[in-house]
């Protein structure tokens, strides 16, 4: 480009001592970043791996390589298998949850004449609001005493119900939570879905007799929306595994280890119990999960799923 | 907000006009399932609020009757505020934010210019590790960076509150995505000018990255401003306590005594993001959803 822009022909030798300039300045600009990266990022992962052969616990004086001992540790820890399949029950039930409900609701707001934009406001708020405060807010609201759900309930003449108290029913409190934050968030997402597809579309489908709503949705929006309901689809289930915060605040992992989770477990292992060996191997799980989540998600991306 | 909104949908409905009966019914049961939903997203924050200007004896009997009878805000939250330093708590979130996201611009702006437009040798190693980066959780990394700060004696310090955050790989991802599509041709003309590549960087790139910016520190703001795991690991007393900790810290404290002054506190807590939320909508959604292109 700059040989076209200056007139005439530029010196060679101009030419590359530019690029010995760019190349200097290059390093010089990347190099704070690259430092961090390898300081923030690289040598803890590294560390996080070799501790995880290791039965390393904070402050300890001795301590030995024990390879693989921490994995198989893993196999025979029941905390371990709750903390796996607690986490993929709420991740079952929090995507098919909030990516379905905020499908529902991109498609009831976009085609709103009135009141789009306060809809748009009501549902992203949750995605805007301290979680934790938020969580203390929903342990109160749903407690079985004092909520207004109770309330509800007792003037139907129903038994309240302790759901962060009950066996069965906790993780499906937790899930709803989870729910509730994230269908704003995969609404403007879906939005911007709906946006993007022509509307020829559907006039064309419309000429072919396609009028009902349920013929749109099934002959154009659907399909149209493919890619952007893959995409939303990964990222959730990306957030939906990472769940700590509601779990933190409300139940603690309880009752009786019905809601421990992967990230809880971690945290417990690592920053309370300070096995810092055993949490090693339970991070390197973690990290293999969500690494695999994010291959996906970066494969889909090549899909020109865009807004 | 309105950004998102398409235009009024002129289409079929339109032309066959919108006074035919069953679309009316149809755009009232729209209305219907949008509004139950609503009520369902706006139950927390409308009980949180009822409840933070109710007397605390009539907490008990607030399932029968939910519009609190007596006003009593005023004991209400200024027994959240002197229980418990909360305005503290929000002015470590306010610094420790802040800080956060002007390391995060330092850091990341240049290295995005760079990786978008200069040629050195070591850029495709460098662009890898930031690819790599942008998979990796905060909880990943945090058991050796807990350990380095033990070990230099710096757990619960506002320097320990920012150090993980200091370098945002997405940050640099983002704004080398948007240089990227910036023209060459102005920053050659710019060269010929005399301007230096630290010149180019200051005076044209960033003024030009300045939406791209504000998308991400809307993002940076909330992420860090929200964010439990690391100051729960690393803050040990109530004097660093960001917004989320302090949160928990004054739960612990009620135990069930005070809803009032509860929800009161919660109240608190969350008003900046919300009231900023409802300033700014265009700029917090594209800066939250932003994240989905990660």
């Amino acid at each position: 480009m700059a040989v076209l822009a200056a007139p005439g022909a530029v010196p060679i030798r101009r030419l590359s001592s530019q690029s010995r300039v760019e190349a200097f300045t290059g390093q010089m600009f990347a190099l704070p970043a690259l430092l961090l990266i390898v300081g923030l990022l690289l040598v803890p992962i590294l560390v996080v791996a070799v501790l995880g052969f290791s039965d390393y616990q904070l402050g300890a004086i001795e301590w030995s390589w024990i390879g693989l001992g921490n994995y198989e540790r893993m196999l025979d820890d029941p905390v371990f298998w709750r903390s796996i399949g607690n986490t993929f029950l709420y991740v079952a039930v929090v995507v098919p949850g909030s990516v379905l409900s905020a499908l529902v609701v991109a498609i009831l707001v976009n085609d709103r004449k009135h009141f789009k934009s306060v809809y748009q406001i009501i549902y992203f708020l949750p995605v805007t609001t301290t979680l934790i405060a938020m969580s203390v807010v929903w342990h109160f609201v749903l407690n079985p005493q004092l909520g207004p759900i109770a309330g509800l309930l007792r003037a139907l003449g129903l038994p309240p119900v302790d759901l962060f108290g009950d066996l069965d029913l906790v993780l499906i409190a937790l899930s709803l939570i989870g729910i509730w934050q994230l269908v704003g968030f995969n609404m403007v997402l879906f939005l911007a879905g709906l946006t993007a597809i022509p509307r020829d579309l559907y006039d064309a489908a419309a000429i072919d007799g396609a009028d009902h709503p349920w013929d749109r949705f099934a002959r154009v929006t659907w399909p149209m929306l493919g890619p952007t309901t893959v995409f939303v689809v990964v990222t959730t289930t990306i957030t939906a595994f990472r769940v700590f915060d509601t779990v933190a605040v409300i139940t603690r992992g309880g009752p009786i280890g019905r809601s421990e989770v992967m990230l809880y477990a971690i945290y417990l292992e690592g920053f309370q119990y300070f096995e810092i060996g055993y949490a090693s191997a339970l991070t390197i799980v973690f990290l293999v999960v969500v690494v695999a989540l994010a291959v996906l998600q970066a494969f889909f991306l090549d899909r020109k799923v865009h807004y | 907000m309105s950004a998102l909104a398409t235009r009024p949908s002129p289409g079929l409905f339109a032309r066959l006009g919108l006074m035919r009966p069953d679309l009316a019914i149809r755009a009232a049961l729209a209305h219907l399932v949008l509004i139950v939903g609503a009520l369902f997203v706006l139950l927390p924050f409308v009980w949180m609020l009822l409840t933070s200007i109710r007397k605390p004896e009539a907490v008990f009997t607030a399932g029968f009757n939910p519009i609190p009878d007596e006003f009593h805000g005023v004991e209400n939250y200024s027994h959240a505020l002197s229980q418990s330093p909360l305005l503290q708590f929000m002015g470590n979130g306010v610094i420790v934010c802040a800080a956060i996201l002007a390391l995060q611009l330092i850091f990341a702006l240049p290295a995005a210019y760079a990786l978008a437009k200069l040629n050195f040798r070591a850029r495709p190693l460098v662009f890898a590790l930031v690819l790599l980066g942008l998979t990796v959780p905060q909880q990943v990394t945090a058991l050796p960076i807990y350990m380095g700060l033990a070990g230099i004696g710096m757990l619960d310090t506002y320097f320990a509150l920012m150090l993980p955050f200091s370098l945002s790989v997405f940050a640099i991802f983002l704004f080398r995505q948007f240089f990227k599509s910036f023209p060459d041709e102005i920053i050659q003309a710019a060269r010929l000018d005399g301007f230096t590549e630290f010149e180019i960087l200051i005076r044209i790139m960033v003024p030009s990255a300045r939406p791209a910016i504000a998308a991400f520190a809307v993002f940076s703001i909330t992420s860090h401003w929200n964010d439990l795991y690391w100051p729960l690991v690393v803050t040990t007393s109530p004097e660093h306590a960001t917004p989320p900790l302090g949160m928990m810290i004054f739960r612990d404290q009620e135990t069930g005594s005070n809803y009032g002054a509860l929800m009161a506190g919660a109240t608190i807590i969350t008003a900046p993001l919300v009231i900023a939320f409802l300033i700014a909508q265009r700029q917090f959604v594209r800066g939250i959803t932003m994240t989905g292109v990660k």
